[in-house]
Parts: C-alpha cells; structure tokens; sequence
C-alpha cells in the first residue's frame, strides 16, 4: 500500500550553491528514515536553476525551462541516493512556481485524483529569483489556479525558504515580492512555509517521519451541563522513538535464504518452590505488594471493583495563570481543535481562548478520554491563539500532578545562606554579563536551537549510521 | 477483551523509559515515630476540633498508607510517650509501644497496624492513657526513657544501610518546666547524654514541633542543643509556626519523607567553569505498585524466566548481543556496543548552551516531570555560590537556560527555570532552585493546528462582545485557591481502599466508596448567576437558537441511521449470493474480497473491523468452524 507520494524541489541556481550539502543532507534524512519505516513510499527528485531542461510539460507544451526531472516517481531504491549526493551545480536563476508545475504534473500524471492526501511536494529554495510573468492573467491568478488543483487532488506543499544569511546579494523587491507569492500559497492552508537561517533549522525544517495523528477524544468539551463545545484531541508532543530493531539469530544457517534470523522470546512462569514446576498463564493470578503481604487481585475482580469513570471532559473552572507553575506539567501536551468545519466550535473556542489570554486565565480540566479507562486526569487548558487566518484558535492541555504524585519537601532559601556562600556583587555582576551575552534570541536575529526546527541527534546519527551500513 | 495490569493507571501509551519514573532508592529505613501523650497534645481547642495528637496521627496514617505501597522494605514502629500504660522491651515507665499481632515492634507496616492505628483514639484514654509529661517530686524523666526505647527498637541493621530516624511529635518547648534545681540539671544532662549517645549510633532525631496559635514553639529552650543544631542549620530550621492546623499538617507531611537525591551531577557552565548539583524528583506519577505473580492454586509466588529461541532452528539462545534491521531482504546488523555508541552524543552530563527569555518556553515543550535542582558544595566548592549568581540573574532578567542534558538512554534539551522562593504562611509553597524541564525535538512536536484544510474566510474569530460574556463565565467560575496536589487520584485512592481490604480480609462489599475530588462541582454550577453567565456565554456565541438547530442536526443523524438499515439490508442481501460453508470448508475465504467478507458480518451484526485475517477468522468462529 502507498504511504506517501514525496517531490523534491530543489533549487540549484547558483545563489543556492554553498547550501547544496545541507540540502542534499536534508533529503538524506528523510530518504533513510522512511527506509525504516515506509519502504514502499514513493520518491521523485525535480531540480530547477539547471542549464539543461528536461520535463514532460516542456516537450508537450513549451516553456518550463531549466526544470529537470532527475528521478520520476517510484518506490525508493539506492539510486536516489546517488541522485541526491551528487546535486549538479545550476547555472541559471531558478523560478520556483515552475517548478511546482512540474513537480504537480509528475503527482497527477501518475495518480490521478487517487491517494488524496498522501502526496507531498517539498521545496527548498532561497526564492530570490524573479519569477515569471505568466502568459495570461497575473501572478496571483496563477497561484489561485495552481491551489485549486492542489486542493482538488489532495497534494500539500512544503516550502522550505534559506533567509538570514544565506541570503547573499538579491535584489529586495524581488525577495519581497517571492515572499508574498509564498504566502498566498499558504493563505489557502495548503502550503507551509518555514523561513531557516542556519544550518540546524534547516535539517529541522521538514518532519522525517510522516504520522498520521490520532483523535485521543472527539465530543464535548463541558463548561456545564448546559453549554458545551465540540472540540477534537490530540497529542502535541510525543517522543519519537529510535527505531525498533530485532534481536539477531546467529544460530540460523547462515546462507539459506529461508532463515529469517529471528529470535522468539518466551516468559515462563515458575514457582518458587519447586522451579520444575511450570504454572499455565491461566493458573496465574496478579498479587500486589501491601507491606509483607502480597494481596491477590484476579483479573474479574479487579474489573468490578476498579474505579470506573464516566467518559467526558469537563470544567471544574478558570484560575490565573500564576497559580499553575510551568515545572508542574506532568506529560506530553495534548492540544483541543475545535470540530474541523463546525463554525460555531470554531467560534466558542476562540471566544474562550481570546477571554482567557486577555484575563491572563487558565482553565482546569477533568478528563476521561475513553469510556473503560480505569482512571482521570485533571490538568491546565491553556490559550492557543492562532497568528495565521486559516487556522483556528485552539488550546494546549498539560496533565497536572495529584496530590499522591507530588514530593513536598523544604529547601532552604538562598537568602538565609551565610554570606560565604554567597555571590558577592562582583561575582553577580559577572553572572548578569554572563546570562547577557549568551543571549540565544539576539535581537534582530532569530531564535537559535529552537525545539520546532532542532532534530534529534540521536535520530539523525542513526540514519547515517545505517547508511555506512548499507555501502 | 485482554486486560494489561500494568496499563491500569496510565492512559494509553507505554512508559519509555521506566527506570525515570522510579526513584533509586538503594538504601532502606528503619523509623520510629515517637509521640508525644500529654493531656496538652490531646486537648482540643474550642471550636477546633482537631487536637495535635489527631494531626499527628493522621500525619503518621498517611505516611505508613504511603510506605506500604511504595517502599515496602521500610520498616516503623510507632511509640507514645507520656502515657498511663506502660509497654516496652526496657519496661521504663511512661513508655508505650504501640503494635498488633504477627508483628514485630519494628517491622513493616502491615494493614492491620494501619487500620487500628488511624482508629486509636477511640480507646486511647481507656487503654493507654495519658499522663503529664516531668513533674517535679519523681524522678521519672519520661523523655529519657523515650529516647532509650526507640533506641533499643532501632538496635537491629547496620547504620551503613539502613537510615535510621526517630521523629519526635510534640508540642512542648521546654518539656523540664516544671522542675528545678539539681534535678533539673540533672535531667537535662542526661537526656542530652542520651540524645548524643543515639546520634553516636547514626541515628537521627527530627523535632516535629508543633504549636498553638499565638504561642511560639521555641526551639532555643531545650531541643536545638538536644537535635544539635548549630548556626547555620538553626536558622534553616523552620519552626512549624502555623496559623491553621491544616498548614501545620502540610508541613509535618513535607519533613516526614526523607528528601532523597537522585542524583549528584556536574554541571559544565563555560570552559572548564564546573559546579556541582544535586537532583530531586519533586514530581513523578505514583503507581499502584509493583505486581508479583502467583500461582492461583497455592497462592504462592512466581518468578518469571525469559529464554531465547532462534525461530529458524528452535535453538535456545544466550541472551542475543545482536539487533538486525531487515532492508530489502539484505540483513542489517548492529551490535548492541555500537547502538549505545550511537547514543552517546555527549559525554558530559548537563552543559549550558545559553539564555532565552521566558516566553521562549511554549506550554507543549513538554514530554515528562521536570526535575529539581538544588545546588552542593560537597565536592566542588563555590558550587551554590556560582548557582545562585546565575539563579538570580535568570530571575533579575526572566531568562531560562538551555542546557544539553547526556542521559544515556534519551539526550536532550532542557530547559532549566528559576524558581524563587514562595512562603504563604510561614509555609514553603515553592522551594528555592531550577526545575529542569525536558524539551523535545522537532521530531517531538506535531503541527496538528495545521492539520485541517481551511479557507480563511470559514474562520469566525471572537468579537469583543463575545470575549465579554466568555470573562463573565470566567469570573463566576473562578477557583481562587486553586493548587495543584488538592485532588487525590481516585484510581488510585480506590485501588488502595481494595487492596487494605483484601489485606485484612475483610469482605469486598465494605469497601468505602471513593470520594472522587476531581468532579465539578454540581451545586455551584446550578448557582443562578452562573447559570446565566454561561446562558449568555452560550447565546452569544451558539445563537439563541442553538438548541433547536442541533435537535434538527440530530434528526438528520438519525435520517442517517435509516440509511445504516439499508445498508445493513443490501449486506443481507449480498451476502445471500455466496454459500459461506462451503467457503469456509474448502479455505476459499481468502480469495473473497474485503467488501465481500464485510458484506457478511454486516449481515451478521458482526465487527467490520481489522486486517484480512480477523475478518476471516471472525467469519470462521461465527459459523463455528
């Protein structure tokens, strides 16, 4: 079954030179890491700046020049990596919105309407090219169209756009004037564009790893028995594992082609007593530690006797932000969407949102996500609000402790310290600087290691890992 | 439906890494609970209905229902002192140690010592009694004889893993009042010889001092020299001053558990610039506890065995050192030296990278319980001189640092945020120090708002009248003293109700029904000024008519469900064209389509859902092959 459809766009004009390792890097990563996990996902590679031209819309029908097709769609072997390490220098000035022709053609040419949503194009350019005039119409008119086939055959478009100092001579009106087609793109919520200025961003620009997120909860979000909001639940953040990898068999015969080298792993349960003694799983009962006694619990028991909420969400109130403490949030955060469609959802939650962000507010939440589930968990809803006009306001839900979860115990204050054990004012002077000049938000400048954009080393060692393997 | 114990109180995923939300506590503790029973400890104030003694005990109940979850290795024992009885090993007067059969007198908790302990009261005066603490004209020095008792009960274990404690309850500050002179003399040096005989032995005595309102307990008197208390400790002792008997009990319950270290790390700020940290688990889930398997039949305990089988050959293996990735048919091998190596990113434990300001930190940079950091002079010196410079110029200019943190099973950044001291009452709400928050990585954190495909002009955004009703509901439903930890887990309070029950032996039925905290509150909700403001709230935002509209919604929801009828009827039908047996007889299932399989546990009323596989097999039992 396909998982997804990618396009690269790669702009290889030669402004975009010195980014070349670090796109084909990029491109790398997210090859390798659906090697592990979506092999049957499909790839093609468009590069656009080249001197040559080379793209079925320019043999049927003219123009697109300087678009050249490297790798049409298909499953992913190791040729695209020999496509992608060896990135040919461009010697034109590249035009992006060609590109994007080209890469769609290649998309509806071999899937049709089919595979909605599971089709991808990502461009990575620094857009300081002019673009062309369109032989009819304007610009804008151009991008509408273009979105309204992206739209109707399900296709997403991630741009990915080298500003800062990567951004070498260009002409501002022209970079202000790309930036405004960008974002036409992404007024009609089909695109995304992310602005990188260094290295670090950029390879975190893109997510590796496609996931298809999961509602946690659809239903009533209840302020009361009378007022209630339809809302949506999923998670926000999650740990992405390292893959999983097998356990090895060295036991196999080697050479057949039939061994799978796989292990099996067998639990068995003994008495303690008598270790020949081998107890059936159905033989086996839970027994929980209560001091020197361990109590047991059957299953059926435990079923009936178990704490049994009612599935649902609800308000328990409003109180100020201050009175939760940021060290207090217990897990990965959960964000509430309005019912995708439903206005009037749309409108409650980003009346609750404003009102809460304005009162500097928080909410506290009871929350049962299935029925069955053995337990409830109470925690902070916190505003959301959206910057952009095609996305809803919505909230971030935090778990809180219980009062069972929670360690109190006394520090003592830093002001009742003797005075030898405190920073004199030269040395505080000396931290100030310190906390000063390591500023990693410099005005002017972006924000360096910021989470969106940082990948996990780990991740990423390992994909290069695999790959020394495979050579 | 299978039923996993150990997912019982988590939501729905796994723990990634169990060993962090365990503290390693290697070391056990032996501790007795010293109370002190003069009429002044079991007096009640009028209108109070609590007397110290009360909250001392209820302090204690919670902290033995605490152990014997969680650390069933400790072991109590509990010791009144003034007391009309008398009941120890030294057979000293005034002494009484309280337990309940098939117990030692120190030993673990059980559930019978927690049950006829939370109800002493009761009997307490008929059984026990209590008398006046020194009195002049006898020469009986009750607290002496308290300290040598507790000691003889500690005498068992070796100081070198076992911590051993004596908490002492009391609210008398100068319990040799009533004596003077020689005697007095006398028996203050005694005591103190005892005292420092203990703490010779390693063993610590903690003052749980408490106190009525408008009187101070002045430590000074007697026990700063009894604790040896000196300088700088003193003025860290924080007399358990309380406005409110419910305070004094949220500080006893903060100094009853020994604060633990998880762990004593280096922290590299700039170039070889070090300082040493200690840190605490302030915060971590509480589990239902750890699960042994028995044998059902004998009820006895089972260990588990894991082997190893080749699932080519069947040979049982040694614990494999090799994983495998499988890429195109072509084996991938890795040895496990060469994943750790793969981890490892790092070899110093925390290092600073710089400073961001607050709001840097967004709510969903967020994956597990931060940790508390707290900094130690013990190795490095100048360590709490350097943190504290930098704890202040955080908060001076609202900056967090980041840091990389190289645990070994997940590296990553963390956020470490200053947090000032916060004293309500004479109670520390938030000690002094830097949480360290986990942040995750790009690969972490899902665009989930960008998820649904909107035009812009679907969008209604807020109107300033709207917000107005919506901060009417907010000022009606304000939870003013709002704190975290004023819940209790109802799972968990439950499933601990279950297992004293069962521990005692008593029947399941009078299990006592779980007062779950965490539900709104109904009455409030029903208050007519409430009512109101969220009638306005939701008329402003749903229309006046909101309620007719999704009754007609619903109608055409139901129209929905008609067409389900048909649906169901055309499976009916469908399935009608196929003779299932004898599909099934000859393993023809397989070669029949998914909507041709559906089609008949449509018709069945069965489950449409699953793989291939389930549908067949579905089938299969349905026809009872």
């Amino acid at each position: 079954m396909l998982q997804e459809a990618l396009v690269f766009l790669l702009d290889v004009s030669p402004s975009m030179h010195n980014l070349l390792p670090d796109v084909s890097k990029l491109c790398h990563m997210i090859i390798e890491r659906k090697f592990f996990d979506n092999k049957s996902d499909e790839v093609a590679v468009v590069l656009f700046g080249t001197q040559d031209t080379n793209n079925e819309l320019e043999k049927e029908v003219g123009g697109y020049e300087h678009v050249v097709v490297v790798r049409a769609i298909k499953v992913i072997a190791d040729d695209i990596f020999e496509v992608l390490s060896d990135l040919p220098r461009g010697t034109t000035p590249g035009d992006f919105l060609d590109a994007i022709v080209v890469g769609m053609d290649l998309l509806i040419k071999k899937f049709g309407p089919t595979n909605k949503g599971k089709k991808r194009l990502c461009l990575v350019t620094n857009a300081q090219h002019p673009i062309k005039e369109p032989d009819e119409g304007t610009k804008d008119d151009q991008i509408d169209a273009l979105c309204e086939q992206l739209k109707a055959h399900g296709m997403k478009l991630e741009c990915i756009v080298a500003r800062g100092k990567f951004t070498g001579v260009a002409d501002k009106r022209i970079v202000n004037e790309n930036d405004y087609l960008l974002s036409r793109f992404s007024g009609k919520g089909i695109a995304r564009t992310v602005f990188v200025e260094d290295r670090a961003s950029l390879l975190g620009a893109i997510q590796t790893r496609t996931v298809s997120p999961v509602t946690i909860f659809r239903g009533d979000l209840e302020l009361s028995n009378v007022m209630k909001i339809k809302v949506w639940v999923y998670k926000k953040s999650v740990v992405e594992r390292f893959p999983t990898l097998k356990k090895y068999s060295d036991k196999a015969p080697p050479n057949s082609k039939f061994s799978t080298h796989e292990v099996k792993v067998d639990f068995e349960y003994k008495s303690k007593d008598n270790p020949n003694n081998i107890v059936p799983p159905e033989q086996r009962i839970r027994g929980y530690r209560y001091g020197p006694q361990v109590v047991p619990i059957s299953s059926a028991e435990l079923e009936a006797l178990k704490f049994k909420p009612e599935k649902g969400i609800k308000l328990l109130g409003f109180t100020n932000a201050s009175n939760i403490r940021r060290h207090q949030y217990m897990r990965d955060t959960y964000v509430f969407i309005p019912e995708p469609g439903n206005r009037k959802a749309i409108l409650a939650v980003s009346t609750m949102a404003r009102a809460m962000k304005n009162a500097n507010k928080v909410s506290i939440l009871r929350c049962v996500w299935r029925q069955g589930q053995g337990n409830v968990v109470v925690g902070v809803l916190t505003p959301n609000l959206s910057s952009s006009d095609n996305i809803p306001d919505s909230f971030y839900f935090n778990i809180l402790p219980f009062a069972e979860d929670v360690r109190e115990f006394h520090f003592p204050s830093f002001n009742k310290l003797p005075l030898s054990r405190q920073p004199n004012e030269k040395q505080q002077g000396a931290a100030d600087n310190l906390v000063k000049m390591l500023d990693l938000v410099p005005s002017g400048k972006g924000e360096a290691l910021r989470p969106e954009v940082t990948p996990n080393p780990v991740l990423e060692v390992h994909d290069l890992f695999t790959l020394y393997y495979l050579r | 439906m299978d039923y996993d114990p150990d997912n019982l109180f988590r939501d729905d995923e796994e723990d990634p890494e169990g060993e962090f939300f365990q503290e390693r506590e290697s070391s056990k503790e032996f501790v007795v609970y010293l109370i002190d029973a003069r009429p002044e400890m079991l007096a009640q104030d009028a209108g109070k209905s609590e007397s110290h003694f009360h909250a001392a005990n209820r302090c204690i109940t919670e902290s033995l229902k605490t152990l014997i979850i969680n650390r069933d290795y400790d072991e109590v024992a509990i010791c009144f002192f003034n007391t009309k009885e008398k009941k120890n090993m030294q057979d000293l007067d005034s002494v009484y140690v309280f337990n309940v059969p098939e117990r030692e007198e120190l030993d673990r908790p059980t559930a019978r010592l927690i049950k006829e302990f939370s109800h002493i009261e009761e009997k307490f005066l008929t059984k026990i009694g209590s008398r006046n603490g020194i009195i002049p004209m006898t020469r009986e020095n009750s607290l002496y004889n308290a300290i040598w008792v507790s000691q003889g009960l500690l005498r068992r274990g070796s100081s070198k893993n076992v911590d051993k404690r004596i908490l002492l309850f009391t609210n008398e500050d100068d319990p040799f009042r009533h004596v003077d002179g020689a005697t007095k003399s006398d028996m203050i040096r005694t005591t103190l010889q005892r005292a420092k005989d203990v703490q010779d032995l390693s063993i610590s005595i903690e003052l749980f001092p408490m106190c009525r309102p408008g009187t101070e307990f002045n430590t000074y008197k007697f026990y700063a020299e009894l604790l040896g208390l000196e300088g700088e400790e003193l003025s860290e002792f924080l007399p358990l001053a309380a406005e409110k008997i419910e305070d004094m009990v949220d500080q006893l319950k903060k100094r009853i558990f020994k604060k633990r270290v998880i762990r004593r790390m280096a922290f590299l700020i700039h170039d070889d610039m070090w300082i040493e940290l200690n840190s605490y688990a302030l915060i971590r889930p509480t589990s239902p506890g750890v699960i042994t398997w028995l044998d059902s039949v004998s009820n006895t305990q089972l260990k588990s065995e894991r082997s190893f089988i080749c699932a080519d050959t069947g040979t049982l293996l040694q614990e494999p050192m090799e994983r495998f990735h499988l890429h195109k048919n072509e084996i991938v091998r890795f040895s496990l030296e060469e994943l750790s190596e793969v981890k490892r990113i790092s070899s110093v434990p925390l290092f600073l990278l710089g400073f961001k300001p607050t709001d840097c930190l967004k709510d969903y940079h967020n994956l597990k319980p931060s940790t508390f950091l707290y900094p130690s002079d013990e190795e490095i010196d100048g360590s709490t001189c350097i943190f504290v410079a930098l704890y202040r110029a955080m908060l001076k200019y609202q900056r967090f640092a980041l840091a990389f943190f190289g645990s070994s099973t997940h590296p990553q950044l963390v956020a470490l945020v200053a947090q000032d001291d916060m004293i309500r009452n004479g109670v520390q709400l938030e000690p002094p120090g830097m949480h360290m928050i986990y942040l995750p990585y790009c690969n972490d954190i899902r665009s989930i708002e960008e998820l649904q495909n909107h035009d812009s002009d679907t969008i209604p955004r807020a109107t300033d009248d709207q917000i107005e009703k919506a901060m009417a509901v907010m000022k009606k439903l304000d939870l003013k003293e709002f704190s975290i930890s004023q819940f209790a887990n109802p799972a968990l309070q439950r499933h601990y109700a279950l297992l004293q029950v069962l521990a005692l032996g008593d029947d399941v039925d009078e299990l006592p029904e779980i007062n779950d905290e965490t539900l709104p509150d109904e009455e409030g909700m029903r208050r007519p000024g409430v009512v109101n403001a969220l009638e306005g709230f939701k008329a402003a935002v749903y229309g006046e008519n909101h309620d007719a509209e999704e009754a007609a919604l619903e109608a055409t929801k139901s129209g929905g469900e008609a067409s389900k009828k048909r649906k169901a009827e055309t499976a009916v039908k469908e399935a009608a064209n196929y003779n299932w047996d004898d599909l099934a007889e000859s393993g023809k299932l397989k070669d029949l389509t998914m909507p041709e399989l559906k089609n008949y546990l449509a018709a069945h009323n069965l489950p449409v859902t699953g793989k291939k596989d389930a549908l067949i097999s579905r089938i299969l039992t349905h026809l009872g092959k």
